[in-house]
């Protein structure tokens, strides 16, 4: 069977992982602590297909019928 | 602020026996409470060491004041044990489950320690053991010979209320209570019972603990008499059988007068812990009425869980029926004055205000704007009374508090129940007034979905400074104009204000200047423009002239109001419905006001004022848009009869021959049904094609005998005014009473059910046509024929239950969702946390607009900037 990457439906928004200068200046502008993120699991189909393992950050990029574009960080647990 | 304390944990279990009498202060052994003197007996009921109620003394064991000391636990020694009527099911299962002689659970080694490791697996990761236990009740139950001790298992039957038997014979609470002492801790964990909290013989009760005076208090009679409590009197119950239990088994009594007072003893300890146990007949007081036991305490509506702890009940607030007023302001309320007198805002007096304090004093509490009462520095309350009013106003101090009634202006809170949205709660301007209703401007009935067919509204009267600021910027209804729900104005005319400025600017209808002033005699404009005619040298203003002057200055706004027929080419301000509305520079050019102009939930007119002028200017126009209209719709009179439903007799027979027609097209569809000649339409049966096409058939014959009645009345029809001025009612519900109610439906569907075959036994079997299958043909002003007036009923008894199971459902929906999202808060950096200040979304709504300032849910409107900036509207550029 043909594998099919999720990353390429047009309804999965965009994920990155960011890196650990990033977190700090993400956790700094929030003043909250890693544990206060919204929580991605790293078995979810997304994080498995960018390799996000449990403590990195990603960065989800979603269309916002509201706001046009919207920036969500999710902490990867599990 | 006091800190936040978490919970670790809430451990459950069982009282022993030991524990009972070590937290006992005393052991209860006399059934009297007080003796000749009236003093408390000690060992007594309500030994002084069980807890204070009487003020002046002092707990025994804590040295606590009333109020202070929490009250502390005494006991009863019971002669012989007794079940504890809520365990009385889990000791029978707990019974089957277990060996008759040597307690084990009747399982094997095998089987135990299978689920022995399941159980430990599933609380490691916290999952429920529940459906585990039910299976070794189960599998335990089956066994009929102990695999320990290989004895043969009788058949134990439980006779409710708390009678166990075995094979015919009879287990009394001793013999169930050694059974349960013999199960090994082991064996109990796999009942689903923590052998170090809950011990399966602690459910068997040897010690009563004794509930602390504090939670039964007595209270004294104006004669002087004392009445003890429900908890008291079945203490004394339970004491005095113990005691002659007791007695009589140390006299050596015969086995039945023991058993029989055993029975006694296990009912009176029924009965304490539970009063309405099914089969145990309730103890009752001497009056006949059922004591209100233990159980009953927390049960239910008024019970200690939903009515004391989740339920509170508060201070500063006053119900009443409530009526309208459409001479109050919209951000009033009408009290009425008892309620005024009655209730209090404290001040503190300081150089500033204690002239007006000493006042307020000296009126006393009988004249109204009085004072009830003065609180010294010492904390001394002294009532104002007729006697000491002039002696206090004079020995007012610095520091001193007084509590002032309510009086004009003062802010409360105003709520009208089901509290759905934060305008349920709004602030208002207090206005004292006679008769004994809340009185409130009818504009503001939308947020609270108010009527006055009776409904009752509460009002609370905020204490603190602090409170009345907040209520001022926040909770006004001021600063509610506009729903966050979609960002338009909820609160705007309704009813009359619609029809009365309709046809105040309907036209050009003349005014003179007496006429015009009349009608803006209560909207603050004294200054009339130029006249817009003059005829024999009088001047005449015309009804949008007179609207215009209550209107901003520099008000722009084009729109097309309700009327509007969406016309192919839209012929602006030549409009024959007169529905293109142009406001220039606050003048109402063209057009007419009505629902989409002034309405709660659709005002234009209204929404651009909040928006581009203020709230305040919102509220200013609306105030004197409502009491405009008002004048204007009894300067005009307006009323509404039988006769409006007239129809002229051409008309009439017009529409009889489209219903003759309609009935006839039906027939023909029929026939070609019946003789195959129907063609199916896609995707559908020809059953369900020809019920389509009757049904189509049938709507169309009722909007067309609606267009002819329609063209016979006009707008100077008051139900065709209110219709299109979006006031109340429809064309249709007009076309229903002059013309035809038309097809009545169950599930959107004609109707089909009743007899075999056909819906009343009126028709033929099988009959498909129109009258046969619900259509009504009548109209409600003609009357219904019989037939037509059982199928009404049907299709009106279902819309009655869509709406009773609609509103029970969401509501249901909506309290799980406010439950789920009740702690989220908006924090002022923009993002959305919870308690814990885990953020569940990094802007609110993404893009981080209120609601309640956007325009109707955009954050900008490009289109009004434009307007604004080029005077022009783009759409027409």
């Amino acid at each position: 069977m043909k594998k099919f990457n999720v990353r390429d439906h047009e309804i999965v928004p965009e994920h990155v992982i960011i890196s650990k200068k990033d977190v700090e200046a993400l956790l700094v502008k929030y003043s909250i602590t890693k544990e206060q993120l919204p929580k991605i699991k790293s078995a979810d189909p997304v994080c498995k297909e960018i390799d996000a393992k449990s403590g990195d950050v990603v960065k989800i990029t979603r269309n916002s019928p509201t706001a046009g574009k919207s920036i969500a960080y999710r902490l990867v647990v599990g | 602020m006091t800190k936040l304390k978490k919970i670790g944990k809430i451990k459950f279990g069982l009282l022993s026996p030991q524990e009972v009498r070590k937290m006992s202060v005393t052991k209860i052994i006399t059934a009297d409470t007080y003796d000749n003197d009236g003093f408390p007996i000690e060992m007594g009921l309500m030994d002084p060491r069980l807890g204070v109620i009487d003020p002046g003394l002092r707990c025994r064991t804590c040295g606590g004041r009333p109020g202070e000391c929490p009250g502390h636990f005494g006991h009863i020694e019971l002669a012989a044990p007794v079940i504890h009527i809520g365990f009385a099911k889990l000791i029978k299962k707990i019974l089957q489950a277990t060996c008759r002689k040597c307690g084990h659970l009747l399982l094997d080694e095998e089987a135990k320690k299978k689920y022995q490791d399941e159980i430990k697996g599933l609380k490691k990761i916290g999952r429920s053991t529940d459906y585990l236990i039910k299976d070794v009740f189960k599998n335990s139950v089956k066994i009929g010979v102990c695999p320990h001790c290989g004895e043969e298992q009788k058949n134990i039957k439980f006779e409710k209320p708390t009678t166990y038997m075995e094979e015919g014979h009879k287990l009394m609470p001793s013999d169930v209570r050694d059974r349960l002492e013999h199960i090994p801790d082991d064996d109990v964990e796999l009942l689903g019972i923590d052998p170090n909290n809950a011990r399966p013989e602690w459910m068997i009760l040897t010690a009563l603990p004794v509930p602390p005076v504090t939670a039964r208090p007595s209270i004294t009679l104006e004669s002087g008499q004392r009445s003890e409590d429900d908890l008291t009197h079945k203490l004394v119950d339970i004491i005095r059988i113990n005691q002659r239990f007791q007695e009589n088994r140390e006299a050596g009594a015969p086995q039945l007068i023991i058993e029989d007072l055993w029975e006694l003893l296990q009912y009176h300890a029924t009965t304490f812990l539970d009063n309405e146990v099914s089969g145990v007949p309730p103890a009752r007081h001497r009056s006949g009425r059922p004591l209100k036991t233990l159980s009953q305490r927390l049960k239910g509506k008024e019970g200690r869980f939903r009515g004391s702890l989740s339920g509170k009940r508060v201070n500063f607030s006053a119900r009443t029926v409530i009526s309208p007023d459409p001479n109050l302001d919209i951000d009033e309320v009408g009290i009425p004055l008892e309620i005024a007198r009655e209730m209090t805002i404290t001040m503190n007096i300081t150089p500033q205000n204690i002239k007006e304090c000493k006042e307020y004093v000296r009126r006393g509490a009988d004249r109204h704007p009085g004072a009830n009462y003065v609180k010294r520095l010492d904390g001394q309350r002294i009532k104002v009374t007729d006697k000491n009013s002039e002696e206090l106003a004079e020995a007012l101090e610095l520091g001193w508090k007084i509590d002032r009634q309510l009086k004009d202006g003062d802010v409360v809170l105003f709520n009208r129940q089901p509290s759905l949205h934060r305008m349920s709660i709004m602030a208002h301007k207090v206005k004292v007034m006679p008769n004994k209703t809340f009185r409130l401007n009818p504009a503001v009935c939308p947020p609270y979905n108010a009527d006055f067919d009776g409904d009752e509204m509460n009002l609370h009267v905020p204490q603190t400074e602090e409170a009345r600021a907040e209520a001022r910027i926040l909770i006004a209804v001021e600063e509610n104009l506009l729903s966050p729900r979609f960002g338009g104005p909820i609160i705007g005319g309704i009813h009359d204000h619609i029809t009365g400025l309709f046809i105040l600017t309907r036209g050009t209808t003349l005014f003179d200047e007496n006429d015009a002033l009349e009608l803006l005699r209560k909207s603050h404009v004294r200054d009339l423009e130029k006249p817009a005619m003059h005829e024999n040298d009088k001047p005449y203003w015309t009804g949008k002239q007179i609207f215009s002057l209550i209107l901003p200055k520099g008000l722009n706004l084009t729109y097309r109001a309700k009327a509007c027929e969406n016309c192919d080419v839209c012929k602006k301000s030549e409009c024959k419905m007169d529905a293109y509305v142009v406001i220039k520079d606050g003048r109402l050019l063209c057009g007419t006001i009505d629902e989409k102009a002034i309405g709660a939930f659709s005002g234009g007119v209204l929404d651009r004022i909040i928006k581009e002028f203020s709230p305040a200017e919102g509220k200013k126009f609306l105030d004197n848009a409502t009491r405009l209209a008002i004048r204007a719709i009894t300067h005009f009179g307006f009323s509404f009869g039988i006769d409006d439903e007239d129809i002229p007799q051409e008309a009439q027979s017009q529409i009889d021959e489209i219903m003759m027609e309609a009935e006839k097209q039906v027939k023909r569809l029929i026939e070609a049904y019946e003789a195959g000649e129907l063609d199916a339409l896609p995707g559908r049966t020809i059953d369900e094609t020809l019920e389509m096409k009757i049904m189509e058939e049938l709507g169309k014959a009722r909007d067309q005998a609606g267009n002819i009645a329609s063209q016979h009345l006009g707008l100077e029809n008051s139900a065709v005014a209110m219709a299109t001025s979006g006031a109340r009612g429809s064309m249709l519900n007009l076309t229903q009473m002059s013309t035809c109610v038309g097809q009545q439906s169950v599930r959107g569907e004609r109707i089909t059910r009743g007899y075999d075959g056909r819906t009343l036994p009126h028709f033929k079997k099988g009959d498909l046509g129109a009258a046969a299958k619900g259509f009504v043909k009548s109209s409600y002003k003609t009357g219904l024929c019989p037939t037509e007036f059982f199928f009404h009923a049907i299709g009106g008894r279902e819309g009655l239950v869509d709406t009773a199971v609609r509103t029970s459902q969401s509501g249901y929906l909506q309290r799980r969702l406010i439950n789920a999202l009740l702690d989220l808060e908006v924090k002022y950096d923009g993002t959305v946390r919870d308690t814990r200040g885990l953020i569940v979304q990094f802007k609110y709504g993404e893009d981080g607009i209120d609601p309640s300032k956007s325009d109707y849910g955009k954050s900008v409107n490009v289109r009004r900037i434009i307007q604004n900036i080029t005077g022009q509207d783009p759409a027409e550029v």
